[in-house]
């Protein structure tokens, strides 16, 4: 039991290893920060490509996006960092990073969009053309915020899977919050920096979830 | 006549209210038994509590020499003889009409595959359902769900049926064709405690009416002699139209 | 940059020929692995729902703090965790089963709360109708509760499970040989990006057929109506 929280919970450790984990908190924070609007942005953009009528392009749309959904997100962004350099294109790990998790969080953003642009009745879009608004006009104003909340736990938890999915930087070398403790531990031989960054992802993930949850819950009850 | 149900004392609390207060009532052989009241009064309690989907907080309730409330009771035996009929009738949305009165027989009763289809056919056939054997619920009217549902129930062979608001949930041109069937079964000989606001129905087919107020059986006869009790609520209840 | 050279650095035919036997390898483990938790994960997390039926309400709230910590953090926190924590309190285990045990209790978690949700939300009148045909609790639950609640869960469950299998690509950063470490492993030794394209198609191989076969069972339950 004693080895168990030496090996684990060692404060000592711990407190030695904070300051880093902090730097590498706030580059987690970054990432999260620049990643949500990329991905929303890219996602409702496939989301009406898939929905467009020329029919080449909502092929090529279902393309894209199942392609980049059925790739882990990890073979990704090693394909961006070690497979582009082949071409003579040196992508920094923090830039391969950003894409790969762009292009994968996109793909899933799209999927829930897309679903929650099905869920409001036509009706709503022939209402608002009605009345004379433009067709994007009517899509922003009326279709995309009942869309939104529609499915607004479904987005909250792809959010929440993407804070998670910046931990796979530490793989190639982003001094992120896990890179920053799996670098600790290898320094003092010891697990602890790792279960702290754990307890600082659910610190701010863990009500997440529950929040998600709650939503969720309140949708059912809808 | 010698009761088949027989309550004795009952009552039952939900937290501090009391929604059953002191209720006897014995149901005789081949009788159709009413309990009608207003809204919140407890029929639906009591008759729930005939085959403990509620457990009642004492009292007895007496069915072929076995207190149904009794510990060693087995309630699952027992409810192979006390069908039940639902409001929302309840049936099984994944299973075929045919499949929803073979699984008690199947499960409960051990019947063979064969065994379990022809009975259920016998009495799908019996409620007017010959041609809906393999209809999903989804694929049936709500008259015509209700009549699967009786079906499910007949099909175990009880003692006693109990029906809560068997029509009320369905348009008003298809509760003919259940309150016919309830007819066909009263006139097979079967037992019945019905909660029904068919008012009409139960001044013509009801052996007994109980009427119940704030948890207790206030009043009871038959339809003729509540209607003539000068000044009783029954007797406007029961002389509505609705 | 022109064309003979793209297909000579991604599509180099030699390169794939050498490599394809430990690519395959790599994929057989991957597919292996990604088994062994979608199975284990799901009957654990079925299991932790049904749990839930009983439990008291004390029992419930911890189960919701561990299954919400499962869902809160990154799997590769709780990889290296393991992998590099537990040899030290004595306990060693391989990197496959260090993967397994992690993707398994992370898939648990997320299958009790859909599982659960697909419980919660069929009407108390379908217990009611079958227990009073005298069908016990647990008839109930194997023939008319369970096969409605599947039916909700479908969609949600098939998409969890499918994201988080794919974690399986984790193993690389423990030296676990499955499919993306093995082509990681050929890209060094050959200098040449084809064992990594090799890789995308193979795992676009194992995980869009799952993909479609979600989008199928979806569609093919519907009793009755037209989906
Ligand atoms: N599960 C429960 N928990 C708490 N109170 C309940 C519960 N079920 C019923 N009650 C209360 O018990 C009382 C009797 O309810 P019951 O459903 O038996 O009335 P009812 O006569 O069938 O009414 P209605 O005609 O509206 O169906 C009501 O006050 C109701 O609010
Ligand atoms: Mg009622």
């Amino acid at each position: 039991m004693n080895a168990l929280i030496e090996q684990f919970f060692n404060l000592e450790v711990m407190a030695q290893a904070f300051p880093f984990l902090l730097k590498g908190l706030g580059v987690t924070i970054l990432l999260t920060l620049l990643l949500t609007p990329l991905g929303l942005a890219l996602g409702l953009a496939l989301a009406l490509g898939s929905s467009a009528r020329h029919r080449g392009l909502r092929r090529a749309v279902r393309i894209w996006v199942n392609g980049f959904r059925g790739l882990p997100p990890l073979v990704l962004i090693i394909i961006v960092y070690s497979a582009l350099p082949f071409l003579g294109l040196r992508t920094p790990p923090l830039m391969a990073v950003v894409i790969a998790l762009w292009l994968n969080s996109s793909a899933y953003y799209c999927e829930i969009l897309r679903a929650g642009l099905g869920s409001v009745p036509a009706g709503q879009m022939e209402a608002a053309r009605a009345t004379g608004l433009g067709r994007a006009q009517a899509l922003r104003d009326v279709v995309l915020p009942q869309a939104v909340r529609n499915v607004l736990p479904d987005l909250a938890s792809n959010t929440i899977e993407l804070v998670k999915g910046t931990s796979l930087a530490s793989i190639i070398g982003v001094s992120e919050l896990l890179h920053m403790a799996s670098n600790a531990r290898s320094v003092v031989y010891n697990a602890s920096p790792i279960t702290l960054a754990a307890l600082m992802y659910l610190a701010f993930l863990l009500p997440s979830v529950r929040l998600t949850g709650w939503l969720e819950r309140r949708r059912r009850g809808a | 006549m010698r009761p088949i149900l027989d309550i004795q004392a009952l009552y039952k609390s939900f937290g501090d209210a009391e929604v059953l207060k002191n209720i006897n009532l014995k149901v005789g052989e081949g009788e159709m038994v009413f309990l009608i009241g207003p809204s919140g009064s407890g029929k639906s309690t009591l008759l729930r509590c005939c085959n403990r989907l509620e457990e009642p907080t004492s009292g007895a309730i007496w069915m072929d020499n076995t207190n149904l409330l009794a510990g060693d009771t087995d309630i699952n035996r027992m409810r192979q003889r006390i069908g039940m009929v639902f409001q929302g009738f309840n049936l099984y949305p994944h299973m075929t009409a045919e499949q929803n009165v073979m699984l008690a027989l199947r499960r409960v009763q051990g019947k063979s595959e064969a065994e379990a289809r022809e009975i259920a056919r016998r009495e799908l056939d019996r409620m007017g359902l010959a041609e809906r054997f393999g209809h999903y619920p989804s694929q049936l009217s709500g008259g015509q769900q209700q009549r699967v549902a009786i079906a499910r129930s007949l099909a175990l062979g009880p003692r006693v049926m109990l029906m809560d608001e068997p029509t009320s949930a369905l348009d008003p041109e298809l509760v003919g064709g259940v309150l016919e069937a309830m007819r066909e079964m009263k006139a097979a000989g079967m037992t019945m405690l019905v909660v029904s606001h068919e008012m009409r129905f139960a001044r013509e087919a009801a052996d007994r009416v109980a009427f119940m107020q704030a948890g207790e059986i206030v009043e009871y006869g038959t339809p003729a002699e509540l209607l003539a009790r000068e000044g009783g609520r029954a007797r406007a209840f029961l002389g509505g139209e609705h | 940059m022109d064309l003979s050279r793209l297909i000579e650095v991604y599509f180099n035919a030699g390169v794939a020929w050498t490599y394809l036997p430990d690519l395959l390898h790599g994929a057989w483990v991957t597919v292996s692995l990604s088994v062994l938790v979608i199975a284990a994960g799901l009957v654990l997390g079925l299991a932790m729902a049904l749990l839930r039926l009983v439990l008291p309400r004390w029992g419930v709230e911890v189960m919701r703090l561990w299954v919400d910590c499962l869902r809160a953090v990154p799997p590769l926190a709780v990889i290296l965790l393991l992998y590099f924590g537990l040899p030290s309190v004595g306990l060693s285990i391989s990197a496959f089963w260090v993967i397994w045990i992690t993707l398994t209790l992370i898939l648990s978690a997320f299958a009790e709360e859909i599982f659960w949700a697909g419980l919660e939300a069929i009407p108390a009148g379908q217990w009611e109708a079958a227990r009073s045909t005298g069908m016990t609790q647990r008839q109930t639950l194997a023939d008319v509760v369970l096969p409605q609640a599947f039916k909700i869960c479908v969609p949600q469950l098939t998409n969890r499970t499918i994201g988080i299998t794919k974690n399986t690509a984790l193993g690389t950063a423990i030296g676990m040989p499955e499919l993306l470490n093995e082509a990681q492993t050929a890209l060094s030794f050959s200098g040449n990006a084809t064992p990594l394209i090799m890789a995308a198609i193979g795992y676009l191989i194992i995980f869009l057929p799952l993909m479609a076969l979600a989008g199928y069972l979806e569609r093919s339950m519907s009793w009755g109506k037209t989906a």
